[in-house]
């Protein structure tokens, strides 16, 4: 038995005198339904179905504007800003200046705390090579990254417009640097709702290395839009979802019973009163059901080749969390989850930054090349955008702010040329776009701002971000607020 | 055909009365393809083009302004066209370049630039208005938006002084003779339809005590409504639930989300606020004691600025203290603070107008007649107010910290004298120092970032006004109080090495502040509490162009929209009082009027006014105009009484009539905007919890104090955040009303969340209801609602000598107020003998289910089966729907 039958069984249920709904009954005709929910066919759809889903539903799928290129996004953010003059864009400018004030000409019309009298340039340490047969440019702190060149997509001019970290990571996510607005993801789900029957369309992940910094849930959430595009937290650990697992004592059979009583009562009352929002409670209580099946066979790993874990590093001590991460989003991009975000917020580097960025690339970079390499085995990159990055980039400059000590030195927020990451999705592969100038101070060259790049991942999906719009408070808002130009020149 | 384009136009070009748009050149190419023969319907200019070049043309297109040279507010400029030529080839769109503009996929090249293209049937409306010629009457001029929106803007209803409308007369039909109903009814009638039966005496308790007190009725309550037969029954209950001192609880969150409370600051750091709660127990005790709605307004905007304030009235402007707080190094401490006192306008502006005046903080409001200047205007009303904590002492704390006050100043000047004249010395360099860097900033990083930390930490982790030490450091040392001196004192000491190093260390001020400290502690406490103060140094009024706090644009003097009544300042009157003052003039009709409305959104589930955020031009219109401005004329009349209006609303026959859908009048009526049946709806947030712990029997219903942490896993602040642990409180704390439940604002209480709190960083006016798995998954799973069952099976199997039977019943009443039916009793017996079953071989679950609530004089297998029983009923659908 597969899911659609066993949910024509219950709807078939309700018209009947409840008189006659006896346990016997019940038993055959709905908690058997539901009990024979086995995970084959969970995965008989692939987990996926289409025209079943009820048109009631805030995710039932929906057509983009125009043909799109990626029908899924993973989002990897790199939250609190990692340094892309060492890890992706040497400058021998830099070096050459290392220990000198910045000349001049670079401060400019700039009114910013970040340029401060004792700041000094400060050269990287990091080697850096060609890679692949574009040529891109990767540090030694990213030789598995390195690897991925000819299938990713470098943006070196990106700018942001605020720097500090919440602002600017809400300014990336929601698309204003304030509260309250939908993010990316819940844009997403919104415009194409989603093909998962049994997990939610927008899932984040998380990972870090002590304490970090990330400006908490309104970074995923639904603000004005309907609830069901919230961003949902996964864990690869523990209980996938809140709340997931049945009270302590509570066995599969006891939970299977609960849930029909719980409906059967329902469909009872709703005999006595034919309100609709009983069946949309129902049918809520049924999704929770099948995710209480699906969510767990999910984060369940031992299906996977040896080979593929260790890819991914699961199991490493440093890579495993972010690795793992990697792995579960592949995971869900299968069964049909619309957006995966995962964030990796320890990248704030103001001082020791040898040692740290070090650290937080051998945690992540990793699952990052496992993931595009395990997409494009499996023919999913195509059709799945992955992007990866931070709300802003570091200076050229040393920091100040607490004083310098010789080899700890940091660096501070910087939003004037920072870079980004695409592959798959609709993007050409291989591909290098902007510069910064000479120092790597400002992007100079097809600057990109965060309202295009948010443009062109919802163009990737197929969706126009000036007509993905929400009327609320008599206004029609929109990720890219009032701005966003696609850039068509990262585009195939 | 070319014959009639050429009569025509000779025909208007001889009387003069029409300008053709380059027809004569047309006319002479003969290029023109007439639109005639395509049976196009006409096209009336001003009737359909006018108005969609007004709205999506003229911003950058009009009179003010000709982006790209070109201007489309008349005809002659419109023939005229832009630096690339003519746009408008009468008679044939697909040789008119702005044809092309409006079609083009070409973002870059797309009008309106950067904005939501025109629909298919405005672009086909202009095509066919080029096709067909392209007249334009001469004389006729479109107004720049703004300009007619002004004009427009003054008929809008909202903004009409409000008439007492005569009551309509009672119906024939009438089941009340109330003013509201006489109302209701006069519309069912006209649509030929009549108003629901009166729900049933138990679905009418237990609605209106969860719409008064938030919390559900117990059985006993319920059977003694039922027994009262005498007349008036209703109204006694009524009067019951107003006088409870649960009903401030209840009314007091409908505010919370107005101000967006919370226990932390927000943004990164998000340190935590231990006071905060001070603005909530306010607010429970102004709602409970019926503060006339005009004080309560008054207060909260400006209580501090009333002629001997109390301090009572000073903790009321709490209110505007729960905008957010940056503490992140490196924030510009001004940008944030110009982002509080923006957010104080919109949430005045919000809560009192119905406007959505935030929209002109970038540039003039789009729809409404409010401009750049004018919300810089409201702006300027909060621009000279700071935030400051002060001695706010419980009422068990007040004698002993009074009494101690002299002798704990004595003895702290004995502490400091022998040292006064030298640390004085050094703090003047140090505060000149500090000052010089925001003065000259840039020029000296170590003071740039002992000026900025003066305005990060201040107050940090105790919910302290964060720029108040930067503002005492303004202040010339004579103007300072003690206590202003006191506190930069003790601040400076903790960074007195910065300034000089070997002369601190000289002088001890580590020792010294240690002494102060532990003096602090010998002495008696007064709990701290957060209020608004006038600014002690002035700062002028600019408009933000773009909202841009650096971006300085002209002088703005504090004012109210125009389109709203005068205000009348007094003589020396701070401008934020003078503004809560117009808020309740009886002039300013928007404040009861939107009162009113949100009022009546919470007893039927929408507004009059849907939109009780708007009452601007793009808001909803009001479905019963005639009763919005009646309730409002007699909340006045009322002499501002809630208490009043919730007893005028809730005994209304329209308010006790049955919730049952009516599937004849769902395709009329599919939003229920007639009133024709009460509304079913899931209730909120915090009553989810607070019905559940009240039916468990767990529910700890001690009033006000700070705010507690009910259980959740820790993922839930350590996944958002990482800073902020989650300690769960002990009981009884930890079974508080979820009114009390601690906010943190980057990970808001999960289940609050889950179930449609708003996002405690944001405005609110009104929740959405939404329904999700997720709910299901916290009702079913999260431990503390399983141990409500646990608790309401203890509950009922300890009553003593009762059937199995009466016990079902029981608690099923506790949970929904009425008894099971016969078929609904049976189900539950059938769940309940098949858990017994399953239990009563399986002794490893029967003592996981009953954890810690194992009661030895029950028999465990049967307290688990019930322990199951009770989840069932804490699961269903009417358990967290008001009827």
């Amino acid at each position: 038995m597969n899911l659609l039958p066993a949910i024509k069984v219950t709807a078939m249920i309700f018209p009947e005198d409840s008189k006659n709904l006896t346990r016997r009954h019940f038993l055959r005709e709905t908690a058997g339904g539901l009990g024979a929910i086995a995970l084959a066919d969970l995965l008989s759809h692939d987990g996926q179905l289409v025209a079943a889903e009820p048109a009631t539903s805030p995710l039932a799928p929906r057509l983009a504007h125009f043909a799109p290129k990626a029908k899924r996004v993973i989002f990897l953010f790199m939250a609190g800003a990692p340094s892309q003059l060492d890890l992706f864009t040497p400058k021998p400018k830099l070096q050459a200046l290392h220990g000198q004030p910045v000349p001049k000409m670079f401060l400019e019309g700039l009114d910013d705390k970040l340029i401060q009298g004792s700041a000094r340039v400060f050269g990287t340490p990091r080697k850096f090579q060609k890679m692949g047969d574009c040529g891109m440019e990767f540090s030694d702190y990213l030789p598995n990254m390195a690897t991925c060149a000819d299938d990713l997509c470098m943006i070196r001019s990106m700018t942001t417009s605020i720097s500090n970290h919440h602002p600017a990571q809400l300014l990336m996510n929601c698309g204003v640097t304030r509260f309250g607005l939908p993010s990316m993801g819940s844009w997403v789900t919104y415009g194409l709702g989603s093909v998962s029957k049994n997990l939610p369309g927008f899932v984040v992940l998380l990972s870090k290395n002590g304490s970090g910094d990330i400006g908490g849930s309104a970074l995923w959430d639904n603000a004005f839009l309907p609830a069901a595009h919230r961003g949902v937290t996964f864990r690869s650990e523990g209980d996938p979802i809140l709340h997931l697992s049945s009270p302590d004592g509570v066995t599969a059979k006891m939970q299977r019973d609960r849930m029909a009583a719980i409906l059967d009562l329902n469909r009872l009352r709703r005999t006595q009163l034919a309100d609709p929002q009983i069946s949309a409670r129902i049918e809520a209580y049924e999704l929770a059901f099948r995710m209480q099946t699906a969510a767990p066979e999910l984060v369940d790993f031992s299906g996977e080749s040896k080979q593929t874990l260790e890819s991914y590093g699961v199991g490493d001590k440093l890579a495993n969390q972010f690795g793992s991460n990697c792995l579960m989003a592949r995971r869900m991009v299968e069964r049909g989850v619309r957006f995966v975000q995962l964030y990796h917020y320890t990248w704030d580097d103001h001082s020791n930054l040898n040692e740290k960025l070090r650290d937080n690339c051998l945690m992540t970079e990793r699952g990052v090349a496992a993931l595009i390499k395990d997409l494009k085995q499996r023919d999913l990159l195509d059709e799945t955008l992955v992007v990866w990055g931070g709300e802003f980039g570091r200076t050229p400059m040393n920091e100040v702010r607490r004083g310098i000590n010789p080899g700890k030195e940091g660096r501070d927020h910087h939003p004037f040329g920072f870079t980004m990451l695409m592959a798959g999705g609709g993007v050409k592969p291989g591909f290098i776009y902007g510069q910064t100038d000479e120092l790597g101070y400002h992007a100079v060259e097809n600057r990109v701002d965060v309202h295009d790049l948010q443009a062109t991942i919802l163009h990737c999906l197929g969706l126009d971000h000036l007509r993905l719009t929400f009327r609320h408070k008599s206004r029609d808002f929109r990720l890219t607020d009032v701005a966003g130009n696609v850039i068509h020149d990262v585009l195939l | 055909m070319p014959m009639m384009i050429n009569l025509r136009s000779l025909q208007t070009v001889i009387s003069c009365r029409r300008v053709y748009l380059t027809a004569l050149l047309i006319l002479l190419l003969g290029l023109v393809k007439p639109a005639e023969g395509q049976d196009v319907p006409p096209v009336n200019f001003s009737k359909h083009v006018a108005p969609i070049l007004q709205q999506r043309c003229l911003n950058c297109h009009g009179a003010s302004q000709d982006k790209g040279g070109l201007q489309l507010h008349n005809a002659t400029v419109t023939a005229r066209g832009g630096d690339s030529g003519k746009v408008v080839v009468a008679g044939n769109s697909g040789e008119s370049e702005l044809l092309r503009r409006l079609k083009t996929a070409d973002v870059q090249e797309r009008m309106p630039l950067k904005l939501k293209p025109l629909s298919e049937k405005e672009i086909q409306l202009i095509a066919s208005w080029i096709d067909q010629g392209a007249d334009w009457p001469e004389k006729y001029v479109i107004r720049p938006y703004e300009q007619a929106r002004a004009a427009q803007a003054a008929r809008h209803w909202a903004f009409q002084p409000t008439r007492r409308p005569a009551v309509p007369t009672k119906a024939a039909a009438a089941t009340a003779d109330q003013g509201v109903d006489r109302f209701i009814q006069a519309r069912l009638q006209k649509e030929g339809t009549v108003p629901s039966q009166p729900a049933d005496r138990v679905t009418l308790i237990r609605r209106v005590t969860l719409d008064l007190i938030g919390l559900p009725p117990t059985p006993e309550q319920v059977n003694e409504f039922l027994e009262d037969q005498r007349p008036a029954a209703y109204q006694r209950l009524v009067d019951r639930l107003l006088a409870s001192p649960h009903y401030g609880e209840r009314w007091a969150r409908p505010w919370m989300d107005l101000c967006h409370y919370a226990d932390t600051d927000g943004y990164l750091t998000d340190q935590q606020r231990p006071v905060a709660w001070r603005y909530r127990d306010w607010l429970v005790a102004a709602l409970n004691r019926d503060l006339p709605f005009d004080q309560f307004t008054i207060q909260q905007v400006a209580g501090d600025l009333l002629p001997g304030a109390t301090r009572q009235q000073k903790m009321a402007t709490g209110f505007l203290r729960q905008t957010l707080s940056n503490r992140e190094g490196g924030a510009e401490p001004e940008e944030f603070r110009v982002k509080q006192v923006v957010d104080r306008t919109e949430m005045v502006g919000t809560s009192w107008l119905g406007l959505t005046v935030g929209c002109a903080r970038c540039h003039d409001h789009k729809y409404d007649p409010v401009s750049q200047r004018e919300f810089y205007q409201l702006y300027a009303c909060f621009n000279n107010a700071d935030e400051i904590n002060i001695d706010a002492p419980l009422p068990s704390e007040a004698a002993a910290w009074q009494a101690s006050r002299s002798a704990y100043q004595r003895r702290r000047r004995a502490i400091i004298d022998p040292q006064r004249a030298e640390v004085e010395a050094l703090q003047r360099r140090w505060e000149a120092k500090c000052l010089d860097a925001w003065k000259n900033p840039g020029q000296d990083s170590l003071w740039d970032r002992q000026w900025e930390l003066l305005g990060l930490v201040w107050g940090g982790d105790l919910g302290e006004g964060q720029l108040e030490g930067a503002e005492i450091s303004k202040l010339p040392w004579e103007k300072r109080t003690e206590r202003q001196r006191d506190d930069l004192l003790d601040y400076f000491l903790r960074h007195a090495s910065v300034i000089d190093g070997p002369k601190a260390k000289e002088l001890k001020v580590g020792e010294l502040q240690g002494k102060l400290q532990a003096l602090k502690k010998e002495f008696p406490q007064a709990t701290r509490a957060p209020i608004m103060r006038a600014s002690q140094t002035h700062r002028d009024n600019y408009l933000h162009a773009r909202g841009e706090f650096r971006d300085r644009g002209m002088d703005v003097n504090p004012g109210v929209p125009g389109v709203t009544p005068m205000w009348s300042p007094r003589l020396n009157e701070d401008p934020r009082l003078t503004l809560a003052r117009w808020l309740v003039d009886k002039k300013n009709p928007l404040t009861a009027r939107v009162t009113m409305n949100r009022m009546w959104e919470q007893f039927f589930g929408n507004g009059l006014v849907i939109t009780t955020e708007d009452f601007g031009l793009r808001g909803e219109l009001p479905s019963h105009p005639g009763l919005l401005d009646w309730l409002a004329d007699e909340f006045v009349r009322s002499g501002w009484d809630v208490k009043a209006m919730h007893r005028l609303i809730v005994t209304s026959a329209t308010y006790r009539q049955s919730s049952a859908p009516r599937p004849e009048l769902v395709a009329r009526d599919p939003n229920n905007a007639w009133l024709a049946r009460q509304n079913s709806l899931r209730v909120s947030a915090e009553m989810v919890r607070d019905m559940g712990l009240a039916v468990s029997g767990l529910l700890h219903s001690r009033l006000g104090g700070p705010s507690v942490k009910p259980p959740q896993p820790e993922r839930v602040t350590m996944e958002a955040f990482g800073r902020n642990d989650w300690k769960p409180s002990p009981a009884p704390d930890r079974y508080r009303r979820g009114l009390y439940t601690f906010i943190i604002r980057t990970a808001p209480f999960a289940q609050s969340a889950t179930f449609d709190a708003p996002n405690p960083n944001q405005i609110c006016t009104r929740r959405i209801r939404s329904n999700t798995p997720l709910q299901a998954l916290v009702l079913l799973n999260d431990p503390v609602f399983y141990e409500m069952a646990q608790s309401l099976a203890v509950r009922v199997l300890r009553l003593q000598g009762w059937s199995d039977e009466d016990r079902m019943d029981y608690a099923f009443r506790l949970c929904l107020a009425r008894r099971p039916s016969p078929a609904e009793r049976e189900r539950l017996f059938q769940y309940l003998d098949e858990q017994q079953k399953l239990l009563a071989t399986d002794a490893a679950s029967v003592e996981k289910i009953l954890g810690t609530w194992g009661d030895e004089k029950l028999d465990p297998t049967s307290q688990a089966a019930w322990t199951n029983l009770s989840s069932v009923l804490l699961n269903l659908h009417e358990f967290i729907t008001r009827d």
